[in-house]
């Protein structure tokens, strides 16, 4: 063995970084001479651009919860490095999940046809499923496309857990105000340990005092017990689901329904009406009374 | 039915077009009855679709289309961009386009300010200047060039036909142009033509042609100047406001290109929810030929420009991220 010369030992540290796995590597490529896209619609980022991308959508849709392009970029700017590798590797470890990893279905309204969910048995994934959307008059219309995630099968690990977050508010039963769907970012949180779920709770500064106590009660502690003992909710294949009852569903994955949010609302604010009206007609009687 | 009218006001819709747009606050609205979808990247059929080996293609930003898509494409990216066009170009120069349009119509100086009548021989009648705003849809320049005209030089007769192939950016501009005090007067007209094919305008009949900003989208520009050429009277002026494609200092030149393809379709994503169209912006300057191809340009097609092949031609508007030809139609 000949002694290692500096040249020798500077030349085996460069073969070694060589070989490190790609994402530790540092990124080769600048904004002006970007790697051709991996796959269609996608747009390759640098650090900067990505760094830049995070912060902005999260002040964006921040200020304009509405963005929901915002938070779809804020969650693919933050996915990476580890947290959708996650995602994806606790996806592998799940026959399901390798068999929806292989088929990639998708889902739109082309793919969901409304009609026939409407048909379905009472009480089934499919016919709930169509009940929650025609009741928050939403479709499972498509989604934004995933762009800003180098690995195809990563975006489409990305863009699964996007279009079926609407079966997850399904079977919750939690509706599309703030409240609801800050309800079911925790939930996601506590399974899928993305990055953009624990950011929109940040919007929980835009909910009113009384909204906020009951998210910090009731639903923050509901998301996070049964987010952590559930099954991961994006290994469902849920085009095979749609007959199943919603009941054995939730036991099967370990999910408690939640107390309905648009009933508690609606008792609250059929309540405070109620004492409104009693409160104006004493006054009437007692203006009346000539007091 | 739900799937045709998605009712939600919850989710988000990032029209393409809106059916109304509030002049005040620039909130769209659209319409209830109108469909609407998700915000999607503008059509694209692969070029090896539509395009035949013997079909001739041109650039859209860094894609190859063929060339009788262009034109739809570019219509589509400024139809999404047309409400909040005035946030884009902000965001694309920082707000110095608008020095830069003032520039602009400041050295072009419409409007024949009136000289006192001579005593005896009859006063002659009053002339006025036509002007020709291409690619104007929004009236940023048409409606400085009115003001310039009527407040600086005095002339209440100068008009000006506002030409632009997109009618979102038209209609747009007609909104604006009952904020102005043109809209009552017949001194403000709106065309929608191609501006390739300006037949609609007979020839020899403006005397002045401007198009800021515009003619890097056109699909053939030798023929929009040879339309501009035609229209113009003998000794009308052919006015360009256009970005440039490279600083003359290679520094600041590297720093404007990152700034461009990082910052600006990042921009556009943030703010407006619409990463492509700024991308092809910033792609379709790139593409447009440097000051000295296109002073050549201006002058092959008849006009005379000042200076010579070497340079003086143009004018460079903020170190070179934009520049100014002009060219005079010989008499």
């Amino acid at each position: 063995m000949l002694p290692p010369t500096p040249a020798r030992s500077a030349q085996q540290l460069f073969r070694r970084l060589l070989a490190l796995p790609p994402p530790l590597r540092q990124r080769t490529f600048s904004i002006l001479n970007r790697p051709p896209p991996n796959y269609s619609g996608h747009v390759p980022l640098t650090i900067t651009e990505r760094a830049g991308l995070a912060v902005g959508s999260a002040f964006g849709s921040l200020s304009n919860p509405y963005r929901h392009d915002l938070i779809a970029a804020l969650g693919e700017a933050t996915s990476k490095p580890y947290f959708i590798t996650r995602l994806r590797h606790a996806m592998l470890k799940d026959p399901t999940g390798r068999r929806i990893l292989s088929d990639k279905p998708r889902i739109s309204s082309q793919t969901m046809k409304l009609e026939d969910l409407r048909k379905m048995p009472e009480n089934s994934v499919g016919r709930a499923y169509a009940a929650w959307l025609d009741r928050e008059g939403v479709t499972p219309d498509t989604r934004d496309q995933v762009r800003y995630i180098d690995d195809p099968e990563e975006a489409y690990v990305m863009q699964r857990y996007r279009e079926t977050h609407d079966f997850t508010h399904a079977i919750t039963g939690l509706p599309v105000i703030i409240e609801g769907e800050l309800a079911i970012k925790a939930f996601e949180f506590a399974n899928t340990v993305l990055p953009m779920t624990a950011l929109s709770l940040f919007a929980i500064v835009r909910l009113k005092s009384e909204e906020r106590k009951r998210f910090f009660e009731v639903y923050a502690p509901w998301a996070v017990a049964n987010g952590l003992k559930a099954e991961e909710v994006v290994n469902v294949y849920w085009e095979e689901e749609l007959e199943t009852d919603v009941d054995v569903l939730r036991t099967r994955l370990g999910i408690s329904k939640p107390p309905d949010l648009r009933e508690i609302r609606k008792v609250l604010r059929e309540e405070r009406r109620a004492e409104r009206e009693a409160r104006r007609a004493r006054e009437d009687l007692g203006a009346a009374g000539g007091v | 039915m739900a799937s045709a009218v998605p009712r939600a006001a919850k989710r988000l819709r990032l029209t393409n077009t809106p059916g109304y747009v509030c002049t005040d606050c620039r909130r769209a609205f659209a319409a209830s009855t109108q469909p609407r979808l998700q915000q999607q990247p503008p059509p694209q059929p692969p070029p090896s679709q539509h395009v035949g080996q013997t079909a001739k293609t041109t650039h859209f930003g860094f894609e190859t289309v063929a060339e009788e898509l262009k034109a739809s494409k570019v219509r589509t990216v400024f139809s999404s961009v047309a409400s909040s066009y005035d946030t884009m170009n902000d965001l694309m120069s920082l707000g110095i386009h608008r020095l830069w349009k003032d520039h602009f119509v400041r050295s072009l100086n419409p409007g024949i300010r009136p000289t006192p009548p001579p005593p005896r021989p009859p006063p002659p009648p009053p002339q006025s200047q036509r002007i020709l705003d291409i690619a104007g849809g929004t009236g940023d320049i048409a409606f400085r060039l009115l003001d310039h005209a009527t407040t600086t030089n005095r002339d209440p007769h100068t008009s000006v036909l506002i030409s632009d192939i997109n009618p979102q950016m038209l209609a747009e501009g007609r909104k604006r142009c009952l904020s102005t005090p043109y809209h009552a007067t017949n001194r403000v007209s709106f065309l929608e033509a191609n501006a390739e094919d300006l037949s609609a305008i007979e020839s020899s009949s403006i005397d002045l042609y401007t198009v800021a900003f515009g003619i890097r989208n056109f699909t053939h520009k030798a023929t929009a100047l040879r339309e501009a050429y035609r229209v113009l009277k003998p000794g009308g002026v052919f006015a360009c406001l256009e970005f440039t494609p490279n600083l003359a200092n290679p520094v600041l030149n590297a720093l404007y290109k990152r700034w461009s393809f990082g910052a600006i379709p990042l921009i556009g994503q943030l703010v407006a929810g619409d990463r492509e169209s700024y991308q092809y912006l910033v792609e379709s300057i790139e593409k447009f030929p440097s000051q000295r191809e296109f002073a050549a340009m201006v002058r092959e097609t008849g006009f005379l420009v000042p200076g010579d092949a070497e340079g003086g031609g143009w004018e460079d508007l903020s170190m070179g991220i934009a520049a100014v030809h002009k060219g005079v139609k010989p008499v």
